[in-house]
């Protein structure tokens, strides 16, 4: 299995950067995001000018931002090199280059009142220009920390050629109390597990809360009825609606289309489970997938034109994908081991899932057409794997074992690099990934 | 002397107990047994041992000595023999004590994905529903739950514990008391 990660640069002074693939004499300097060489890019990083405290706290989250991809590396914040006197200043590339920086962020902030402004600019210090315009962002001063997140998603954007990440949020759920007496409840954080803004209380069971695309919903499944049942959630007033009532039928897995207008949902008549299409707006409801076998975990494809599925149609449980119109099915995963809580990538490229292999779990991507399958990690108990708005890294659950194993949200790149846990002080599960925001 | 039958003259005695009033006039009656029509006239049976009729119409009993759980294989959701046996007790209790209804909570082991679990559990309680209907008990005395992988007996992560974790439990309630 490859686990790598090409670094190709573009860049004027190839004689610099003997050991790196030099594939134009000119064009922006460029970090690819695909299998080779695992060299990440050195970027440098001086302290923001202006107001000292708030720029050092967004300096702070725009390296973390960018080292926390593995694709960058800050050079030592100590490098002997004259730090310039003002934002406006010229850069020293000469200097920065015999520091060994390929790149660099300058940026200033200013703060009057509740209100900051962050203005920076990106340098290719190889070529000795800037890479792309300067851009300005203005925000209240509490949100900071998305300030922070735009400036790092100009900069791995400009150096990826990807669409960014950083300024997005996850839902997920938090879980607290003994195993056999879980209690949980629904958040919503940035995606780098601050701002945590609680959804439900714990009163209830709830579980695998799924945003909308525009990041403004959630759909999830919970027990406040006593049965499992689906609900929906308004994020910005945190107020709730049952979806589904029927108390003889259980209803659960659910997910939005990328329209938002319809939820696709596991529901279970007479012990038996098949999947559904609701209308979110009216309630109506028709099945979609009907089969005496279990059918359950839909996921919408960017597009909104088909959904993969898990069905153990076949005797274990395998990946399928059918038209949201209808019709047969088409089985996509052939292997060994048991296939579940599919994901379509929102870049529409990949399918992430759950694989279960003896008596191991991976979090594991393969095409839409279930070639090219990967497995990404391993361990005792991986799942529910969430894309990232850019199709590029994962975010999923991994739980220890034994009586006191919690489980931990992770998140790895596609190449199956950079795999490392969330920085949150409590055990959580079912991540959900919303989109970039604007 | 009038001859009475015995049933007048204790009627009569009740009444002259009562009420130490010149006597009222005395109806006479016939016995009839109301028990006739049902195959035959009521029977001394002996004594009930102790409290047991009370007893046996508690939930407690239910899941003590009835048995409340039946147990499935990994990934299975057929009934054992064993499983079997199980319900047809809970049948037999369920068929006695109508005022009761009950929900089959269905559970699965932690190994395999929340969304499959949940699917699995609904399978494992639907099995157990029908096979008490089978046997006699109302449909509408049984609802079907999956809890999934969320509430597991044991906690280890190893077969012993996964083996307790694969099960159905009926939970009989008295009907209008809630659940």
């Amino acid at each position: 299995m490859f686990r790598k990660l090409t670094l190709t640069l573009s860049l004027v002074f190839a004689a610099a950067l003997p050991a790196l693939p030099v594939l134009a004499q000119d064009g922006p300097l460029r970090i690819e995001i695909t299998d080779g060489v695992t060299e990440p890019m050195a970027i440098a990083i001086p302290a923001f000018h202006g107001d000292a405290e708030v720029a050092g706290r967004i300096r702070d989250v725009v390296a973390a931002d960018l080292t926390g991809t593995g694709l960058f590396r800050e050079i030592p914040r100590d490098a002997p090199v004259a730090q310039p006197a003002s934002f406006g200043e010229a850069i020293a590339h000469d200097d920065w280059r015999a520091a060994g920086a390929q790149a660099l962020v300058s940026a200033e902030v200013t703060q009057s009142g509740d209100a900051i402004s962050v203005k920076f600019r990106l340098f290719d210090v190889y070529a000795g220009q800037a890479q792309g315009d300067g851009m300005q962002f203005d925000a209240r001063a509490a949100d900071w920390r998305r300030a922070a997140h735009k400036i790092a998603d100009q900069v791995y954007a400009r150096l990826t050629g990807e669409q960014p990440y950083f300024d997005s949020r996850v839902a997920f759920v938090q879980e607290t109390g003994p195993k056999d007496a879980r209690i949980k409840r629904i958040g919503v954080m940035d995606y780098d597990g601050q701002n945590i803004l609680w959804m439900t209380d714990s009163s209830s069971l709830v579980l695998a809360p799924q945003f909308s695309r525009d990041g403004r919903r959630l759909v999830y499944t919970s027990f406040d009825s006593g049965f499992p049942q689906i609900r929906v959630m308004e994020v910005a007033t945190v107020t709730s609606r049952p979806l589904t009532q029927d108390a003889s039928s259980m209803a659960f897995s659910p997910r939005f289309s990328p329209d938002g207008r319809w939820i696709a949902y596991s529901r279970e008549q007479g012990g038996n489970t098949d999947i559904w299409l609701m209308d979110a707006a009216s309630g109506a409801q028709r099945p979609l997938v009907q089969s005496p076998a279990i059918d359950t975990a839909p996921s919408f494809s960017p597009d909104g034109q088909r959904i993969v599925f898990e069905s153990d149609r076949s005797g274990n449980p395998q990946l399928y994908v059918v038209g949201v119109s209808g019709g047969e099915p088409t089985r996509i995963s052939f292997g060994d081991g048991r296939y579940g809580s599919p994901a379509w990538s929102p870049k529409g490229d990949l399918i992430a899932f759950t694989k279960q292999m003896g008596e191991r779990f991976h979090i594991a991507t393969m095409r839409i057409d279930g070639s090219a399958e990967r497995n990404l990690t391993e361990s005792f108990l991986d799942e529910s794997p969430t894309w990232a708005p850019n199709g590029r890294v994962v975010m999923f659950t991994r739980v220890a074992p034994g009586g006191n194993g919690q489980p931990r949200l992770h998140s790895v790149d596609i190449t199956g690099r950079n795999m490392r846990p969330l920085s949150l002080d409590f055990a959580a599960s079912d991540p959900s990934w919303g989109p970039l925001m604007p | 002397m009038t001859v009475w039958t015995k049933p007048v003259a204790a009627a009569l005695l009740l009444t002259l107990a009562a009420c130490a009033q010149p006597a009222p006039p005395v109806t006479q009656t016939a016995v009839v047994d109301p028990y006739a029509s049902a195959g035959g006239g009521a029977l001394y049976q002996g004594d009930l041992a102790g409290g047991t009729l009370g007893a046996e119409a508690t939930a407690q009993y239910f899941n003590d000595t009835v048995g409340n759980t039946v147990l499935f294989a990994a990934n299975q959701t057929a009934l054992t023999a064993e499983a079997r046996s199980i319900l047809a007790r809970q049948a037999q209790w369920l068929n006695t004590h109508t005022n009761f209804s009950a929900v089959v909570q269905g559970h699965a082991e932690e190994t395999g994905t929340r969304e499959y679990n949940l699917a699995l559990g609904a399978r494992r309680a639907g099995a157990v529903q029908e096979y008490l209907i089978a046997q006699g008990v109302g449909a509408d005395r049984v609802r079907t739950l999956s809890f999934g992988k969320e509430r597991p007996r044991e906690v280890c992560s190893d077969e012993a514990c996964y083996a307790q974790n694969r099960r159905a439990v009926t939970v009989v309630n008295i009907v209008g008391a809630g659940s």
